[in-house]
């Protein structure tokens, strides 16, 4: 075989391995997305819907708001959260160990912060994506009170990537997934039922509340409920937008590391 | 370009307290194919990472294609093919997406990349599994896929480590042929292997590694040349007393091994030194006279056999 530089070097690598993951995914995207469309048709409709029914028998509307309504927009914060955990790791993991698809891409003119930033874009994309079905499907059941609610696809990539970010690092300096169900267990799951989720922060006893502002999932409930309705102060808001930025820098930071150690070390 | 295809001066790796490659020096010439021999631990992976231009020297100097991997790390890796010991291939997938979607890092455009692949799947003689899932394939067919996978973007150097490892001998006589067309092609080869047939069927030249270091350098019918005898007697006596044994034989021999299960004499006339052994009534259970190959250098260089 001839020798050929048919390789265009320099700008944006990344996006190479972003090309990879989109592939990938075309080609196995079927499932995941029957679940992104009834998923959150069905969790509404129960939990909304029919503990709604219950809530407002007993409490009438929560922060002015409909139950149905209330929990609306934080189902976009949880799930994206969770698409930011369940793609970060077990997949980065079974690709620095099992599989080794990222020590393939290694050999190739990608560097190690290219993986990253293409496997965290791709992420990012599919968040978005997700963010719009759910934008749409919250909408139906109308719980949209304001334009702000147009960002919320934006809120939903922001949410992934500050969760995905630090975990994708993790994974890439791990042996083994035992700690990824602790993780799961031990972090994922009361997140995502303490984080004012299903309730106002007001039903914690007051020594408690406090705490509630070190939960990372707090900070994304209550950004998309602030775009939903189209309240919250500047002030509060600016402050859960950069407790998620920060996370989100912090684990791309971490991530670049740990990348460079496991493939080139 | 003029001159070497790789150089390397005294390449040092080391992780932590351990020293993984102490200082091994070589140069691979455009066209030739180098092999590195050596049992598992030698420090032949990590020599492989280095001169793919993935993993950093700790130090010594380090030339790939004329260009220094420090610096134009992805300029190198974008035309050279890297075939990894495992296959690391996508098993979702099929056969035909493996290949495209792995040009993608290349940054080919997919006209290109789908007559490549399809000129590839030829290669690898696996037009037919072209639309298989990867996880239906045999161990000799992913290790195809693989090194088709690894020629997507037409390397002038190919770096194989460990090719045959794990595959039965039909499968390894098929990838061989594969790797000498390779070679007709002009294609520069590296190869690691513990196989010393492999090593004498596949390379120009090679270095023997062992415990981080290069014992010796050549090509191979030189190295066994230099370091060993014509001929070899294989003998197995269903005794332990080989200590005994030991002593008895060595004047017939130029150099005796004495291995757990068989004992090696080094001659030139392997027939006549059996004889003569008769003649003096030491009966083995079974007897074998055979050329010396690369076994017997690392033998005699490391004083232990290639694989255990």
């Amino acid at each position: 075989m001839s020798s050929t530089l048919d390789v265009p070097l320099g700008w944006a690598r990344w996006r190479r391995s972003w090309w990879y993951h989109a592939t990938y995914y075309a080609q196995t995207w079927r499932g995941s997305v029957a679940s992104t469309v009834l998923f959150p048709i069905f969790y509404l409709a129960s939990l909304g819907v029919g503990v709604g029914h219950l809530v407002s028998a007993h409490t009438g509307l929560v922060q002015g708001q409909t139950y149905l309504h209330f929990i609306a927009p934080s189902l976009l914060a949880t799930t994206t959260m969770q698409l930011g955990e369940g793609e970060s790791l077990w997949p980065v993991l079974a690709a620095v160990k099992w599989i080794r698809s990222y020590h393939a891409a290694a050999a190739t003119p990608l560097e190690p912060e290219d993986i990253l930033t293409g496997k965290l874009a791709w992420v990012v994309t599919r968040a978005f994506a997700t963010g719009i079905v759910y934008t749409i499907v919250i909408g139906s059941f109308g719980a949209l009170q304001s334009w702000w609610a147009l960002t919320l696809p934006f809120l939903g990539a922001l949410i992934t990537l500050a969760f995905s970010a630090p975990l994708v690092a993790f994974a890439a300096r791990s042996q083994s997934d035992g700690p990824f169900t602790a993780i799961y267990r031990f972090a994922f799951v009361p997140m995502f039922l303490f984080s004012a989720t299903f309730y106002p922060v007001s039903a914690y006893p007051g020594y408690l509340r406090p705490f509630v502002q070190f939960v990372p999932l707090y900070h994304g409930v209550a950004l998309a409920r602030a775009a939903a309705f189209g309240e919250g102060s500047w002030g509060a808001v600016t402050l859960h937008l950069l407790f998620l930025v920060a996370m989100a820098v912090a684990g791309i930071a971490w991530g670049r590391r740990t990348m460079r150690h496991r493939l080139v070390d | 370009m003029i001159g070497p295809i790789l150089e390397a001066r005294e390449l040092v790796k080391r992780f932590g307290e351990l020293e993984a490659v102490k200082g091994v020096s070589f140069t691979i010439e455009r066209g030739e194919s180098f092999g590195f021999l050596g049992p598992n631990g030698a420090g032949k992976t990590s020599t492989m990472r280095m001169i793919s231009a993935v993993s950093r020297p700790s130090s010594g100097s380090l030339t790939i294609l004329g260009l220094d991997p420090s610096t134009h790390g992805p300029e190198i890796r974008g035309r050279i093919g890297v075939v990894p010991q495992e296959d690391t291939l996508e098993l979702e997938l099929s056969v035909r997406q493996n290949l495209e979607m792995f040009g993608r890092y290349f940054d080919l455009p997919h006209a290109i990349l789908r007559e490549r692949a399809s000129e590839l799947l030829e290669f690898a003689q696996l037009s037919e599994r072209a639309n298989d899932k990867v996880d239906d394939l045999s161990g000799g067919m992913k290790r195809r896929l693989t090194i088709a996978r690894a020629l997507i973007n037409r390397p002038e150097l190919l770096i194989l480590d460990e090719p045959t490892t794990g595959l039965d001998p039909q499968a390894r006589h098929l990838l061989w042929e594969r790797l000498y067309r390779l070679k007709r092609e002009g294609v520069t080869q590296i190869i690691t292997t513990h196989y010393m047939d492999e090593a004498e069927q596949l390379c120009d030249r090679l270095v023997v590694m062992d415990h981080g270091s290069i014992v010796a350098e050549g090509p191979p019918r030189e190295l066994i040349a230099r370091h060993s005898t014509r001929e070899v007697v294989e003998l197995r006596f269903g005794t332990d007393s080989h200590e005994e044994l030991h002593d008895r034989l060595a004047p017939f021999a130029q150099r005796i091994e004495v291995l757990p299960d068989r004992i090696l004499l080094y001659v030139d006339e392997g027939d006549d030194t059996l004889r003569e052994i008769h003649e003096v009534g030491i009966v083995p259970m079974s007897a074998l006279v055979r050329r010396s190959s690369l076994e017997d250098v690392f033998l005699r260089l490391t004083g232990r056999t290639l694989v255990d």
